[in-house]
């Protein structure tokens, strides 16, 4: 009993980060019908910005919450930061031809980032400094919870109620809900929706970043194509919620964290080796496109051709 | 106008790139006077710091050698290239040294599936590649222009079951292997079957990827079980994080590896959680042989830091190269292929490394403790290979035996 509820507890750790990520692929989705597949790396973005921070504003030899708070934010501010140039430069530009023009964009877009980053900071993993003191905390009998598993509960579970709150209490929210209704219709209505679009890739790179750095706390090591197996996984969590559809996103994120954790914990017993851990969230996309090709929360649409 | 721009940068392009092509073999034609080593290793991928530390140790061995005049009066010249440490780079860089740049031997790779990846095409193109520290056996297997000076898997295997058994008296021990590594899988097989000889028993083999997240879900899986020792034949960047992860998960069992963790990364990765760990290497900086300490010395003037064992290997790599063009009177490629092959009781910073019938080197191992507070490796013990002692082997023949005994 307390290793499953320790497999649990580590699958939801891992979960929540995709879950993290997957609301930014499904907002822009939701606005542009458009797979961002840079998102990942915007993850990686996010944890390098907070490593540079926080080794150079000397968070690193002192932990303290506020160090980690600066990081944190200070990470987020410049993966939007990124986010919106990416959108501005790559994607605005080509915005206007077919999806497929945007969608190989997206995958050029993250290309190039990983290679960037391998270019200025080479591939050799590095290690992200610990800006809270790490303890474990004992539940019960062997099950063990460590400090930087709940703060990635907690961390992630505020930013997608402050989410939730942005998209359905404030006035950039409802021109958001109204450009993913209609573009057009909103254009018509005297939405900017460049700066919509704008703010949802600053939004969608926000959480992706903070992703990356409560990821660095859990496991310090990043490198510049960290992003691209995690970026995956998210994507599938997206379109197992349900593509475009924000509860979907964490619902996704957290069923492909803990199905992930417990094929490596139990596999062996139904004959899947605990090494098919990435194949499962696959086989997961596989079988939703399939079933249920709107996701678990999505509503079938019926496209006009 | 743009189109004329373009159109103008494509001819410019086309044009250099045939200029860089014609410069690249008529330099290679032109080597009277110079010896071309070509060097490929991992210098911005994953286990770059294994590629920038061969990179290291050979630099420094032709700079020694061409302070003293060179081979049979010619200069060595090195010629690196970066495969950013996938199979598939190390097999195009590989071919690029031979065909394009005309290098006359090769020194590298370390991890063993890049190693492999490119042995085929030195051995098509009758080149000979030795590799300082590649020890998965199928890697020399690939033909007669192969060889390393570092010994193999089967013996590096065994030499911590060994540890486990007799030093740490464990009766159990748990694996936790890179499912995409050669080297690891070789070491996961040979460590088992060692340690079941000894009397032990492994309860769990489990394995992991380069991309895991994270690796709580196979260690609560090994934690049930509660073995005495777990075995982690990784590579330093996952390595450190596993043993944090163990610790936070109140696994507090020692944890052994192989040279992969050998970097002066691990340190950072893993911190504290390094306690309590044991590593096998193929030597220790802090043996007092005058030897060693001269390399180290050197090294550490040059580079500022204490050299890993990976950087010796590749010294050591670079100076029987060296040693083999001299007795070889040339670089015709059959003849050093020979030459190098019938290295005998050259002495390494590595130890006496002897050629045996397969390309391999046989040589006793040093089991190290990770010391995380002082960041460096202390020297426990030397398990030498079955039936051989720890000073050099006298014949040929002995050697071979010697690796068939440890390969059963």
């Amino acid at each position: 009993m307390d290793t499953f509820v320790q497999q649990l507890i580590n699958g939801l750790t891992i979960g929540s980060i995709y879950a993290l990520i997957a609301l930014g692929y499904t907002m822009v989705y939701g606005i542009l019908r458009l797979i961002n597949f840079a998102h990942g790396d915007i993850y990686m973005v996010g944890a390098y910005a907070g490593f540079i921070l926080a080794t150079s504003l000397g968070f690193a030899e002192n932990p303290s919450i506020f160090g980690f708070g600066v990081t944190l934010a200070g990470a987020m501010i410049i993966a939007a930061a990124i986010g919106m140039a990416i959108e501005r430069f790559a994607y605005r530009p080509v915005r206007k031809f077919s999806k497929m023009t945007t969608l190989i964009t997206a995958i050029g877009m993250s290309l190039l980032i990983e290679y960037l980053f391998v270019f200025i900071f080479s591939g050799t993993p590095k290690s992200f400094p610990q800006l809270l003191t790490n303890t474990n905390i004992t539940l019960f009998g062997n099950a063990t919870i460590s400090t930087s598993q709940i703060l990635i509960f907690v961390v992630s579970m505020l930013l997608m109620v402050f989410l939730q709150w942005i998209i359905y209490k404030t006035k950039i929210g409802k021109a958001m809900r109204a450009v993913s209704f209609n573009i057009n219709s909103a254009k018509l209505m005297g939405i900017n929706t460049d700066f919509v679009i704008s703010f949802t890739f600053a939004l969608g790179s926000a959480l992706a970043a903070a992703g990356g750095v409560l990821t660095a706390q859990y496991n310090p090591k990043i490198d510049p194509l960290m992003g691209i197996m995690t970026g995956l996984k998210a994507f599938v969590a997206a379109v197992l919620g349900g593509i475009g559809n924000i509860p979907g996103a964490v619902l996704g994120g957290l069923l492909i964290g803990a199905a992930e954790t417990l094929v490596v914990g139990y596999g062996d017993y139904v004959g899947i080796p605990s090494t098919y851990r990435d194949a499962v969230a696959f086989a997961i996309l596989i079988l939703v496109l399939l079933i249920r090709p709107a996701g678990l929360l999505g509503s079938n649409v019926q496209e006009k051709v | 106008m743009t189109r004329a721009f373009l159109a103008i940068c494509l001819v410019l392009s086309i044009f250099f790139s045939a200029c860089v092509q014609k410069g690249g073999t008529s330099g290679g034609n032109d080597s009277g006077d110079t010896i071309k080593v070509g060097v490929y290793g991992d210098m911005t991928g994953p286990t770059s710091s294994f590629g920038q530390s061969t990179k290291n140790g050979i630099d420094l061995a032709v700079e020694e050698i061409n302070a003293a005049g060179g081979v049979n009066g010619k200069k060595l010249v090195v010629v690196s290239e970066d495969d950013q440490g996938r199979p598939e780079q190390a097999k195009t860089v590989v071919s690029k040294l031979i065909s394009q740049d005309k290098v006359h031997a090769i020194l590298g790779e370390v991890a063993s599936t890049n190693s492999l990846a490119a042995a085929p095409v030195a051995q098509e193109a009758k080149i000979p590649m030795i590799t300082p520290s590649s020890t998965n056996p199928k890697v020399t297997e690939v033909g007669d222009f192969i060889s390393r000076v570092c010994f193999i898997d089967p013996f590096q295997g065994s030499v911590m079951a060994k540890f486990s058994a007799n030093t740490l008296k464990a009766k159990t021990a748990a694996i936790l292997g890179d499912v995409n590594s050669d080297y690891s899988k070789g070491l996961t097989q040979f460590f088992e079957e060692e340690f079941t000889r000894l009397g032990g028993k492994v309860v769990a083999k489990e394995a992991y990827t380069q991309t895991d997240p994270d690796f709580k879900g196979q260690l609560t899986k090994i934690r049930n079980l509660n073995p005495d020792v777990i075995y982690v034949p990784g590579y330093y960047g996952q390595v450190g994080i596993i043993a944090k992860q163990a610790r936070e998960l109140g696994m507090n069992m020692p944890l052994l590896g192989g040279d992969g963790w050998d970097s002066p990364e691990i340190w950072k990765l893993g911190g504290d959680a390094l306690k309590n760990t044991f590593i096998s290497n193929h030597y220790s900086a802090e043996n007092p042989a005058p030897e060693i300490q001269n390399f180290v010395k050197a090294y550490q003037a040059k580079y500022k830091v204490v050299p890993d064992s990976l950087a010796a290997l590749a010294y050591d790599a670079a100076k029987v190269l060296a040693d083999a063009i001299k007795r070889a009177g040339g670089t015709d490629s059959a003849k050093l292929r020979d030459a190098i092959n019938a290295t005998k009781d050259f002495p390494g910073v590595t130890g006496r490394i002897t050629l045996d019938a397969k390309r391999n080197a046989v040589k006793p191992a040093v089991v190290l403790e990770l010391m995380p507070a002082e960041g460096k490796f202390k020297f426990k013990e030397t398990i030498a290979p079955e039936g051989a002692e720890t000073a050099p082997p006298t014949a040929p023949g002995t050697n071979t035996n010697t690796t068939t005994n440890t390969n059963k």
